[in-house]
């Protein structure tokens, strides 16, 4: 696991640990029904305050992509990777409706909006 | 018991200075921050908790105990760490590991080796012959090897260089791996607590003027800049203090984020400790 923190962003530091972990778990890289450091050892690990990991790890259960077990830790959720993909879907959502509600406000065809997706799409690739 | 220290109606009262009815509570398991300015009032209220000092009024409780009453008890399973050292210079750690013995029904000789150690101290080397940092490090050793359940310290980084500084917090982090384990500090190196500590007590001219989370605060606070002439335009409910400065004035907020959109043509910084206690002290209200 890799956790980023930087001092100078106006995220909060929580936050910042949360977006560190949601990122890892869609990439992947922090697998379903893993076992993540216990909010103490993190603390240290990571030189922040017990309090502060403690508020992004009980966000985190809230939102479903963790789970903690009595007297065993805490495990990534196994239906962690599908929240995670969902909750970008919904994300894709709102940005395209904004950009067909842009798109109709000036009369731009559907074809156009498609064409744009197409472009900036297959940039990378 | 959530509570390791409660501390209810603290009167101190000096010719000249009075530590003023301060009520406190620090709950098992955090990291406390005391701050506040050079004679605000933290050693005295530090040195009152530990009955150095004999309080006017209030009542003090350690692990829900009256502490006046059962100070020897509580105080196996305190360790202290004050601003100047209480060992004689002359003394070394192996002096001061016989003398410990004696005091601590729990102290562990072989903990304090094993500290001595890590921190890079040599057990025959006098204390007059050692740095400032080494002296700072014998202190937190001495005041860890008997195996406290909670830590009072008096500005423990003071005079410590980043290095010595960030070992030290390490100490810190790793006591309070048990989370029965609370630590106290006053520190003016407020950069220190920034990130570690999970509470701020903040004390000025003997009152206690903020007592919150560290994410309550660091999230939450900030500081507009803007010109004079656009001071008059800002909702005196936004403002917490203001200082008006020769070329711009800075406005210490407690909600940035409505700050920040109710006010988009202005420069508004997230608040370090510093900002915010020099602006408790300094500005107006």
């Amino acid at each position: 696991m890799r956790i980023i923190i930087s001092n100078s962003s106006p995220v909060p530091i929580y936050q910042q640990i949360k977006d560190n972990i949601i990122d890892q778990i869609l990439s992947n890289e922090i697998k379903e029904n893993e076992s993540l450091p216990s909010i103490r050892n993190l603390a240290k690990d990571i030189k922040i305050s017990v309090m502060t990991i403690k508020k992004a790890y009980d966000e985190l259960e809230k939102e479903g992509y963790i789970m903690s077990v009595q007297g065993k830790g805490t495990f990534v959720s196994p239906k962690s990777l599908e929240l995670t993909k969902e909750n970008a879907q919904k994300e894709i959502e709102s940005n395209l409706i904004k950009a067909i509600d842009i798109a109709k406000e000036f009369n731009i065809d559907k074809k156009d909006i498609f064409d744009i997706i197409d472009i900036f799409y297959g940039r990378d690739n | 018991m959530k509570n390791a220290i409660e501390v209810k109606n603290l009167v101190k009262e000096y010719k000249d200075f009075k530590l003023d009815n301060i009520n406190l509570e620090i709950k098992k398991g955090c990291i406390v921050g005391l701050i506040g300015e050079n004679g605000a009032g933290k050693t005295t209220l530090i040195k009152s908790l530990l009955n150095i000092i004999k309080i006017s009024k209030g009542n003090i409780k350690i692990f829900d105990k009256d502490y006046i009453k059962n100070e020897q008890i509580i105080k196996d399973d305190i360790g202290v760490v004050l601003d100047n050292m209480f060992f004689p210079e002359i003394l070394s750690p192996k002096d001061i590991n016989l003398i410990m013995k004696d005091i601590f029904k729990k102290w562990d000789e072989q903990i304090f080796n094993k500290y001595l150690k890590d921190f890079g101290l040599s057990k025959n080397k006098k204390i007059k012959e050692m740095s400032k940092g080494m002296r700072k490090k014998l202190e937190i050793a001495t005041a860890l090897s008997h195996h406290p359940k909670l830590l009072i310290l008096d500005e423990p980084t003071s005079g410590l260089d980043p290095v010595v500084r960030s070992e030290v917090l390490d100490i810190f982090l790793n006591f309070i791996q048990n989370e029965e384990n609370t630590i106290l500090l006053s520190t003016h190196i407020t950069s220190d607590l920034e990130n570690i500590a999970d509470h701020i007590v903040f004390i000025d001219n003997g009152k206690k003027v903020l007592d919150k989370s560290r994410d309550d605060i660091i999230d939450n606070y900030g500081i507009l800049k803007c010109d004079i002439k656009y001071f008059d335009k800002i909702d005196k409910n936004d403002i917490v203090k203001y200082k008006k400065n020769k070329y711009d004035c800075q406005i210490l907020v407690d909600n940035i984020n409505e700050i920040r959109n109710k006010y988009k043509d202005c420069i508004i910084d997230k608040i370090t400790l510093d900002d915010l206690m020099v602006l408790m002290v300094k500005g107006e209200k």
